[in-house]
């Protein structure tokens, strides 16, 4: 279980968002939504422990998420809104790099979002919708609790989000978490709204 | 230590298929050796007599060339956040990258040394010491400068600021280096100043991806 307690978080000067409080229970799923700039993409980057919060407490099972850092990082797997691709590598190349952090293999997960044709394609040539059904492809590799995502289906056509709803459906049945930033509608049935 | 093999396959996959970083370290190196004569002029003695100052001085500019892409193409493309949560921890990806850097900018800087040397007039007796004084001024540059590297990540001008921040904290290196090299190009022992500039890596290897490390959790 994820609990977030009055978490503030602080840019320069100006507090993006203070005494937030949620609680997402496995399987559970939350739609992070909010007009621009209300700090959806700071939540999850705060989530995913690369910004400190300002304030506030972040409990995983009832402890402080942040004790150990590593091990947070090993339970989460997070998708921002750059793809981190390299051009000059294939998709497969790509994500063999993540494969070899996290286990898994890479052509099976490519193949789940419709990428096997595409594979031996260096990722300066896919199109952005295709760039990011890659990155949705590391979702794929190996399970983690906990998936934040940022704006995961932009760019993506119809059949791309329907195979992401499978993969969320899939990771949610096994008691998965997820955490979306979104102004599209998402797959995701009974999901709860987060209105930051 | 996966992670580290891992990333640093990555780097190394990918400095093949753009080798022109590669090249241009190697190129810039030689032109900057291949200007000492035209500056001299008609004094071969004076030459040699500057060679392995010139020597380290040109490999150091040279390795330092790449440093301020880094770590900016990953943060740009969001290759550091997935790299910080890769879950090896950010000192270990900065060896990873110092590491990559040195192989791909430092090693093929000691294939050019010979033709460096010649164009400067070094004694031939004394191409081992230099390749060996510059293999490891380079790899004391590539620890401070993934450091650097680190530090300026994100500041506005910090193509300018890390060479400000790097190239005095090498001054040891150039002076052990030429030290050893001109001390063999005198047929004297090169092997105590190179033992210096080896403790200066040692001293480097664990604490510049130490510091790197922290300046990249910092955000």
């Amino acid at each position: 279980m994820l609990q977030a307690e009055n978490l503030a978080c602080r840019r320069g000067e100006r507090v993006v968002f203070a005494g937030l409080s949620f609680k997402v229970e496995p399987g559970e799923a939350v739609l992070l939504t909010g007009a621009n700039g209300a700090g959806k993409s700071t939540l999850l980057r705060l989530l995913a422990g690369l910004l400190a919060p300002a304030e506030g407490r972040l409990l995983w099972q009832g402890a402080d998420a942040f004790a150990d850092r590593a091990a947070h990082a090993g339970r989460l797997r997070y998708l921002s809104h750059a793809d981190a691709l390299k051009p000059g590598l294939t998709a497969r190349e790509n994500l063999g790099f993540f494969a070899r952090l996290w286990g898994g293999d890479a052509g099976a997960a490519l193949d789940q979002l419709g990428l096997a044709a595409l594979a031996g394609l260096p990722a300066r040539v896919l199109s952005s919708g295709q760039k990011r059904r890659v990155a949705l492809a590391r979702l794929a590799l190996a399970p983690a609790a906990l998936w934040l995502l940022d704006e995961p289906t932009v760019g993506l056509d119809a059949a791309s989000v329907e195979r992401l709803g499978g993969l969320l459906a899939r990771h949610r049945a096994a008691g998965g978490m997820v955490l979306a930033a979104t102004h599209l509608p998402l797959p995701l049935p009974d999901a709860r709204e987060l209105r930051l | 230590m996966r992670g580290f093999g891992a990333l640093l396959g990555r780097e190394m996959r990918l400095a093949i298929r753009h080798p022109a970083d590669s090249l241009a370290a190697v190129l810039f190196f030689v032109l900057v050796a291949a200007l000492f004569p035209f500056g001299i002029g008609p004094a071969p003695e004076a030459l040699a007599r500057l060679a392995p100052g010139a020597l380290l001085a040109a490999g150091l500019l040279a390795a330092l060339l790449p440093l301020d892409r880094l770590f900016g193409a990953d943060a740009e493309d969001g290759t550091l956040d997935q790299l910080l949560l890769s879950g090896m921890g950010a000192a270990v990806v900065a060896l990873a990258k110092a590491l990559a850097h040195w192989l791909v900018t430092g090693l093929p800087l000691l294939v050019a040394t010979p033709i460096a040397g010649a164009m400067l007039n070094l004694a031939t007796e004394a191409w081992p010491a230099a390749m060996a004084a510059l293999g490891l001024a380079t790899a004391f540059l590539s620890l401070l400068g993934t450091a650097g590297a680190a530090l300026t990540l994100g500041a506005r001008r910090g193509g300018v600021l890390l060479p400000l921040l790097v190239l005095p904290l090498a001054i040891p290196a150039v002076i052990f280096g030429a030290a050893g090299i001109e001390a063999a190009a005198a047929g004297l022992e090169a092997r105590p100043y190179l033992l210096l500039l080896g403790a200066l890596v040692a001293a480097a290897l664990p604490l510049a991806p130490l510091a790197a490390g922290a300046a990249l959790r910092v955000e």
